[in-house]
């Protein structure tokens, strides 16, 4: 018995530390893998580049048009995710009778689980063909496309997280509340939402961390035309797509090959920033 | 979905059971060849492998050929690796990619087993008959952006391009973006599309969109565009006669790349696909024999 005990107690030991583990084994891999591309390639041009042009001779590797296909994408897709995702959460876990209740978090959790590849069909021939028409624009492959289907994606995710910290506030907090003569608005704004805070604040960034990494959807919807600009009616491209659609013909140990890990580490390095911002502002209220 | 891909799947399900079967029947040696051959490449090419390797496994039942895509650099880098006996790709190895398979001692053979045209499709509302080469460089490289500017509606033309990565964007770009400037690029603004089929679904479904394609892809909702050397010279349309003979003038050679001198079981595919039988499948899937 005793014995058993210690094997469990063990192996609870390694999966926890192996978390750790592999988190630094991946960073070093991409950190290895990626550095070799600055001997073949200039860090001021990576950085201040407006062109890709990874298979051209000589290549042009400007991480520009990249980013701000990204940067675009990532920030239109949370002003649509974070409001829509916490006004769901709220009127579930406040407003909606019990049953509604119920069925639309199940319904929630259910569209988390689509697999993203049958999301950017359907997008593909129904989104695309109608923001081309609505827009009378040359194609509905553009920016926005990406951000609407994204934005799908996420608020599940944002309300989720939101209304299960909502509803794990003391329910007194609220009764005190409402006895005191708030009404139901006055208690959510200044009662119930500041005391889930710490965990709005999660779910928003997890949300993010998720409309950043997506690869699939904004490949098959966003167009993939890597130019610098900053219009949501125009095709982008994004750092994930980029290292999803080259990886597999970069020819092995080429500057190609070794730009798309430096790609795959600023990825690393956004994640990591978002983390740490979520550490302190959740810090912060302790 | 099209008939193209239901005809992949049924390909890749005849093809699997080939192998499984040829497998099951194995003769012993001397009754006739035996072995396996593995090849991968060029997406463009890869019914085409499938329909060779189907016909060559029915002629000789001890021989398994099994074929898988990815992409021209992808069999060349398998080549390259080891792990494959036939890199097919629609364009010629790069000189650094020769550099690495020698690295690695392996001495790359190259053979020319066919020729593709690539037909400019617009869509079939277009008015636009025929362009001539100088004037798709300019479209290509974003120097012509609107559809006024060749005699039609004014509106801004819609660039459709493979990925960077792909043989089809490689080639177009060396032959017909930098026809005139070597430094030429696509227009930052043309769109990748990960594959030729999405490029004809795009332009069948967009009026004002452009894109380059295989022949073999060109169906009715699209319309293949006449092609001029100079804007002095005849206006061609894509077919495989007019590809054949040289009078179209985008086409590109489709080759088989072997590790060393090809031995063997490969050596023997590799007769039969230049002969009159792979010949005739070549034709039969769109692509131009070469001989």
């Amino acid at each position: 018995m005793k014995l058993k005990e210690k094997v469990i107690v063990k192996l609870i030991f390694i999966a926890g530390y192996s978390a750790i583990f592999f988190s630094l084994a991946i960073f070093y891999y991409i950190l290895k893998e990626s550095l070799p591309f600055f001997q073949l390639y200039s860090l001021g041009e990576f950085i201040t580049g407006n062109q890709w042009y990874p298979v051209s001779e000589p290549p042009k590797f400007g991480i520009l048009p990249l980013l701000s296909g990204s940067f675009i994408v990532a920030l239109f897709a949370s002003l649509i995710t974070i409001p829509t995702g916490l006004i769901v959460a709220v009127y579930i876990s406040e407003i909606a009778p019990l049953w509604v209740r119920s069925f639309l978090k199940s319904s929630l959790e259910i569209l988390v689980g689509i697999p993203t590849v049958i999301l950017g069909v359907v997008a593909l021939y129904t989104l695309v063909p109608f923001l081309r028409n609505l827009f009378n624009i040359p194609t509905g492959l553009t920016a926005l496309a990406g951000v609407l289907m994204l934005s799908l994606m996420a608020i599940p995710t944002m309300a989720s997280l939101s209304e299960d910290s909502l509803s794990s506030i003391a329910p007194s907090l609220k009764a005190n509340s409402l006895a005191l003569g708030a009404t139901r608005w006055q208690t959510i704004r200044y009662i119930l939402i500041p005391s889930a805070r710490s965990g709005i604040i999660a779910a928003a960034l997890l949300s993010l961390g998720r409309v950043i990494g997506e690869t699939m959807v904004v490949l098959m919807i966003t167009g993939n035309a890597p130019q610098v600009m900053f219009s949501l009616l125009k095709p982008v491209r994004v750092l994930t797509a980029t290292i999803g659609a080259e990886m597999g013909e970069a020819v092995f140990g080429s500057a190609h090959y070794h730009v798309l890990f430096t790609l795959g580490l600023v990825l690393l390095i956004i994640s990591t920033i978002i983390n740490i911002t979520s550490y302190f502002l959740l810090g912060r209220k302790k | 979905m099209n008939t193209l891909f239901k005809l992949k799947i049924l390909l890749i399900m005849v093809v699997s059971t080939s192998i499984v079967l040829s497998a099951c029947v194995k003769k012993p040696a001397d009754e006739g060849l035996s072995g396996t051959v593995v090849i991968q490449g060029s997406d463009t090419m890869v019914d085409l492998g499938a329909f060779w390797a189907e016909e060559f496994m029915r002629k000789n039942p001890g021989v398994s050929v099994s074929i898988s895509g990815g992409g021209s650099g992808v069999g060349i880098k398998a080549l390259i690796d080891g792990t494959t006996d036939i890199a097919q790709s629609s364009r010629a190895m790069k000189s650094d990619e020769i550099e690495k398979a020698k690295v690695k001692g392996i001495e790359p053979y190259e053979f020319m087993v066919g020729k593709d045209g690539l037909s400019v499709i617009v869509h079939p509302d277009n008015p636009i008959v025929g362009l001539n080469k100088n004037e798709l460089s300019l479209v290509f490289q974003g120097k012509i952006t609107n559809w006024k500017e060749l005699g039609w509606e004014d509106k801004p033309i819609l660039l459709l391009s493979r990925e960077a990565t792909s043989g089809t964007h490689i080639f177009f770009k060396e032959n017909i973006v930098q026809l005139i400037d070597k430094k030429a690029e696509f227009s930052p603004g043309a769109l990748l599309l990960a594959a030729s089929s999405a490029i004809v679904r795009e332009v069948a479904a967009n009026k004002y969109a452009i894109g380059y394609v295989g022949l073999g892809f060109v169906n009715p909702k699209v319309k293949a565009l006449k092609v001029a050397k100079d804007k002095d010279l005849p206006y061609v349309y894509p077919t495989i006669e007019t590809v054949k003979n040289g009078d179209y003038p985008i086409s590109r050679p489709l080759f088989f790349y072997t590790k060393g001198e090809p031995t063997g079981v490969v050596k023997h595919f590799l007769d039969f696909v230049l002969g009159p039988d792979g010949q005739k499948i070549l034709e039969e899937l769109e692509f131009v024999p070469i001989k």
